[in-house]
């Protein structure tokens, strides 16, 4: 006899092949978005950590995706953090949004929603007063409605 | 154009307050095809700024990728009361602000 | 062109049948359910504020605004979205709630008349609406209504448009399972009109309806034609106890 499936279950089936995705290499990353990246950083080595970018793992439509970033960082005049870019894989264009900080921010932090065409990785640079470069990157799952206008 | 803003009326010196915008804006990416099979031309708040005191604390640059009726969050640590602006400014050379009075003490 | 595809590869998923009804925001993310809640993220809430502004503003020859006849919103417009749609005398006809507003601009304020969809109709009604927030759904009891929420009952179980389904099939028989990745909700009328991420923008319910038609490749009906008003006095009976959330957000 075979179990009726739970929901549970059902779900575990819909993400499973997403789930697999998520070991995709960074090294996927597409040439246009390595190139805006570039031009940020000028080329300059990016360490991965003291960011943290929190995007749902799994959203129902990517016209408005939550995004919230924030950066380690004393927030001092002698130690702040300049600038944090977002960058996507997938859209027309690669640049998603540029938060400018100044030590009168007193937190690196900050939300928005962005839109996301299809499943990919978002990507966080940011840019300290002493000039290094932190990164941070999460990919998300994006689903799409079932029944629309055209 | 209508926004809201939440930004708290008073904090201690040193607080670090958030501030909160959603502004009604289509933010046409320039990408999208409209009833008549044509190209909607590309519209979107590009800049936006915080100023506090008159000095600007804040400031984001603004891609189509950010989603219509777009919401912002971000901090600013109060020193002194002081009017805090919200500016922002889209393609057709539309510009908007916001002010609140930030009372410290 | 997804919906066909799912139904063609039989990705419509039926999952256990929900023992009590649930609204389409109960079957939302936590994220988007957070979206909903906090009025200053919903993005609905900025035609609520729209809406606000309307209600003090003198229309029309008449040079009425909403408040010079019905005084504060707060009061006067607690729970009436709840009843809608209700019964119009003097067209001998059911109104949902945006023609309701409709009549009070052309009839009271001798204004010309706005479209169903248009901007400050929407803001209109999202303000009206949002003063029923959290009250339960009470069908109006006029017994006028019967026969139009019995003719939507047939509506919802007619099969239509190419691919042939019922909104029963869906929102009924399948409510809670899957269409491709889409959650098949039970279509309850909670929270018009509502932020609807695919419009990126305010829709009312007769557009959702709209919507579904052109889903199962049938000729929508227009926004306030009697078979959308017959199919939402219907919606709302079978929702009667719900709480009312508008503006909602949905994927
Ligand atoms: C093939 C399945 C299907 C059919 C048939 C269908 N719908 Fe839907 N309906 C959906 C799905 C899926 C959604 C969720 C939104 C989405 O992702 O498209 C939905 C959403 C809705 C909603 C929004 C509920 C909310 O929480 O706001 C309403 C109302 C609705 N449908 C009414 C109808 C009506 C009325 C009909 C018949 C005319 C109908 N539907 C036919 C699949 C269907
Ligand atoms: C000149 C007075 C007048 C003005 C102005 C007016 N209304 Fe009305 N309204 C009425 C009357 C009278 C009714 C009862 C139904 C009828 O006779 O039309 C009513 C009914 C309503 C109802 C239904 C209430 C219920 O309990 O069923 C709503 C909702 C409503 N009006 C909204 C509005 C809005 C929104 C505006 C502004 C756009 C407005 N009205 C402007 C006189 C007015």
């Amino acid at each position: 006899m075979t179990p009726r499936p739970t929901r549970r279950t059902a779900m575990a089936l819909v993400l499973a092949g997403p789930l697999a995705l998520r070991l995709s290499p960074a090294s996927a990353t597409p040439d246009t978005m390595r190139a805006a990246l570039d031009a940020f950083t000028g080329g300059a080595a990016v360490t991965e950590g003291r960011v943290t970018l929190n995007v749902p793992l799994l959203v129902e439509n990517g016209n408005a995706v939550p995004l919230k970033v924030s950066v380690e960082s004393p927030m001092t005049e002698d130690e702040f953090v300049e600038e944090v870019a977002i960058f996507n894989e997938l859209n027309p264009l690669p640049d998603v949004i540029r938060f400018r900080f100044t030590p009168a921010s007193g937190r690196a932090a900050a939300e928005t929603r962005i839109r996301l065409n299809g499943s990919q990785n978002v990507h966080a640079i940011a840019r300290m007063s002493d000039g290094s470069l932190w990164s941070a990157v999460t990919d998300v799952i994006v689903t799409a409605p079932a029944c629309a206008e055209t | 154009m209508v926004a809201m803003v939440n930004i708290p009326e008073t904090a201690a010196p040193g607080e670090i307050v958030e501030v909160k915008i959603l502004i009604s804006h289509p933010m046409e990416t320039g990408f999208r095809t409209g009833a008549d099979g044509k190209l909607v031309p590309r519209n979107i708040i590009h800049d936006f700024r915080c100023l506090y005191g008159g000095t600007e604390v804040f400031r984001a640059e603004i891609f189509p990728a950010i989603a219509a009726n777009p919401f912002l969050g971000f901090f600013l640590r109060a020193v002194e009361t002081a009017e805090v602006e919200l500016l922002w400014t889209d393609e057709t050379g539309e510009e908007h602000s916001e002010r609140r009075t930030l009372t410290v003490g | 062109m997804m919906l066909r595809a799912a139904l063609l590869t039989g990705a419509l998923a039926t999952v256990a049948t929900a023992e009590e009804r649930r609204t389409g925001y109960e079957m939302m993310s936590p994220d988007l359910r957070a979206m909903q809640d906090d009025e200053m993220s919903n993005p609905g809430m900025l035609w609520v504020a729209e809406g606000a502004a309307l209600w003090d503003t003198p229309e029309g020859e008449a040079g009425l605004s909403c408040a010079d006849c019905h005084g504060g919103a707060e009061q006067s417009m607690a729970g009436v979205a709840a009843r809608y749609p209700a019964w119009d005398e003097d067209s001998g006809a059911p109104v949902d709630l945006a023609g309701r507003i409709g009549l009070c601009r052309t009839r009271h304020q001798n204004a010309g008349a706005w479209d169903r969809e248009s901007r400050p109709l929407l803001a209109l009604a999202a303000f009206v609406s949002r003063q029923s927030k959290g009250v339960p759904i009470t069908p109006d009891s006029d017994p006028r209504l019967d026969p139009w929420r019995d003719t939507g009952r047939v509506l919802f179980e007619t099969r239509m448009g190419q691919l042939n389904l019922a909104c029963a099939n869906c929102h009924d028989d399948h409510a809670g399972g899957h269409l491709a990745a889409a959650t098949i909700p039970e279509a309850h009328p909670t929270g018009y009109p509502q932020y609807r991420l695919q419009w990126e923008e305010m829709g009312g319910l007769h557009r959702r309806f709209g919507n579904c038609m052109a889903g199962v490749r049938a000729e929508p009906f227009a926004s306030g034609s009697p078979e959308y008003i017959a199919l939402e006095l219907f919606l709302m009976s079978r929702a009667a106890g719900l709480e009312m959330e508008a503006p909602a957000v949905r994927p």
